[in-house]
């Protein structure tokens, strides 16, 4: 273990970071032919891929709902994605990620609209730097909007972490591990809708409001990007002049 | 009213604030108005809606649609229209003649992969759309190329009262059909003059936001016929 700090005396992360200062966040809409709708994002180094397919027909048949659409995540990371090799096979961390990344982005979609159908969400993480799950939610609404399915809202998400005592926005990876607590959160800001909020660690209550309005702030800053990935995206092709 | 006419909008976006209505891809939340889908937002006499630029196809009663056969069963086939529900059709509303399964294969008359224009006779979204080729034009395709668009420039391909597709029948001299579904059914004399359509046809769908399109169009078509 080094004795780095994490944070320096003026309020410097080691990454060059302020307190509560994002990591450069850049999201692509619609990168895969073979998906209805797709997106990739580069959220500092935590680098991410997103496929949706579907309403399509869902299989296997007996997991069909009458009244609404089944919403399925598949969060995956690959064997390269982090330090130290990743074994292939589904780990227990994934399974619960699908399942905390499906029902955060479930409350969004109007499911009700396609009765008996599915909607796959496949995350493919390439690397990992800390806060996957919330740049998969971000990356996973651009690929639902790119599919044309009805939404409610984007889903925005960020973490909040304690570290060394302090609260720092958009926890990377070692300020995760070394810190004292991580809290990630999924929010609706059109609706000021939580769809997902963690925490792990320990923190006061005077703390944790505290953390609600940086996470609330950094929601918004990410909502913004993601607009702007979609203005972008679609204003593009608007005017493209070129043959498909 | 929150924006400007053909502003582009994301889902969550507020549109409008008071007494509107909703029109397509646009919910209500008390006396707010926000879109639900990417696209451009649209006022018309109070209603407020988005133009889809993107979203899948959902049947509806009447649509006439271009499909292609997945499943062969007794007495009917199952086929992809390009939306979440797959179309069946009854042998009874294909042939002419009740099929017997004891007797004979539905394969015999329709098998995987061939395409078949129909339309659409009903759908709810509790079972799936049941499609009909008991009408004029309708039925197996025999000859002719199909291509996909995005279901959401078909309004586009057809044009104000049919401008569009009008002009394409007319400067290329083939026959056209457009299935709601985002399948286009073109057959000309060669398949050079099939392919030169299709690609208008894609270029169409690829611009189908900009001015001026129905001019750009023709000229593309005069150029490139001989």
């Amino acid at each position: 273990m080094t004795t780095e700090k994490l944070i320096s005396d003026d309020g410097i992360r080691n990454d060059g970071r302020k307190l509560d200062e994002l990591r450069k966040i850049k999201f692509e809409i619609g990168v895969l032919k073979n998906t209805d709708g797709s997106a990739y994002v580069e959220w500092g180094r935590t680098k991410i891929l997103v496929g949706v397919m579907g309403p399509r027909e869902s299989h296997p048949k007996h997991l069909a709902m009458p009244d609404k659409a089944r919403i399925d995540a598949f969060y995956r990371m690959a064997s390269f994605s982090v330090e130290e090799w990743k074994s292939p096979a589904p780990s227990r961390r994934e399974t619960e990620l699908s399942k905390v990344i499906r029902e955060a982005l479930g409350p969004a979609v109007f499911t009700e609209y396609f009765p008996r159908t599915s909607i796959d969400i496949f995350i493919e993480v390439l690397q990992a730097d800390g806060s996957t799950r919330c740049a998969a939610i971000s990356a996973a609404s651009l690929a639902l909007v790119d599919a044309g399915i009805p939404m409610r809202d984007l889903v925005a998400s960020i973490a909040v972490g304690k570290v060394e005592g302090q609260l720092v926005l958009d926890v990377q990876d070692k300020e995760d591990k070394e810190g004292e607590s991580d809290m990630p959160m999924a929010y609706m800001p059109s609706k000021n809708a939580v769809t997902l909020l963690q925490m792990d660690g320990q923190i006061t209550h005077d703390e944790f409001l505290r953390s609600i309005e940086l996470l609330k702030k950094g929601c918004l800053d990410v909502y913004k990007m993601q607009k702007e990935a979609i203005e972008a995206h679609f204003k593009v092709n608007e005017s493209n002049t070129e043959e498909a | 009213m929150n924006f400007e006419q053909r502003q582009l909008v994301v889902p969550g976006t507020l549109l409008a604030e008071g007494k509107y209505e909703a029109g397509f891809n646009v919910y209500r939340d008390a006396d707010k108005y926000f879109a639900s889908i990417v696209g451009l937002a649209d006022l018309r006499n109070d209603l407020v809606s988005v133009i889809p630029l993107r979203g899948c196809y959902l049947p509806q009663p009447g649509d006439i649609v271009i499909g292609k056969v997945i499943e062969c069963i007794p007495t009917a086939w199952m086929l992809d229209i390009r939306s979440p529900y797959q179309g069946v059709l009854f042998a009874s509303e294909f042939l002419s003649k009740p099929l017997n399964p004891m007797r004979e294969e539905a394969r015999k008359y329709l098998d995987v992969g061939e395409m078949v224009i129909a339309s659409v006779i009903a759908f709810d979204r509790t079972r799936n759309p049941s499609l009909s080729c008991r009408d004029h034009n309708l039925g197996k395709i025999q000859r002719g190329t199909v291509i996909d668009v995005d279901a959401t420039r078909v309004p586009r391909i057809i044009g104000k009262k049919g401008s569009m597709i009008g002009m394409l029948k007319k400067e290329s001299n083939t026959q056209i059909m457009v299935g709601q579904n985002g399948r286009v059914w073109i057959s000309g004399k060669t398949r050079d003059e099939e392919a030169y359509v299709a690609a208008a046809v894609r270029k169409i769908a690829d611009e189908a936001h900009t001015s001026g399109l129905t001019d750009r169009i023709r000229e593309y078509l005069v150029s490139n016929r001989r």
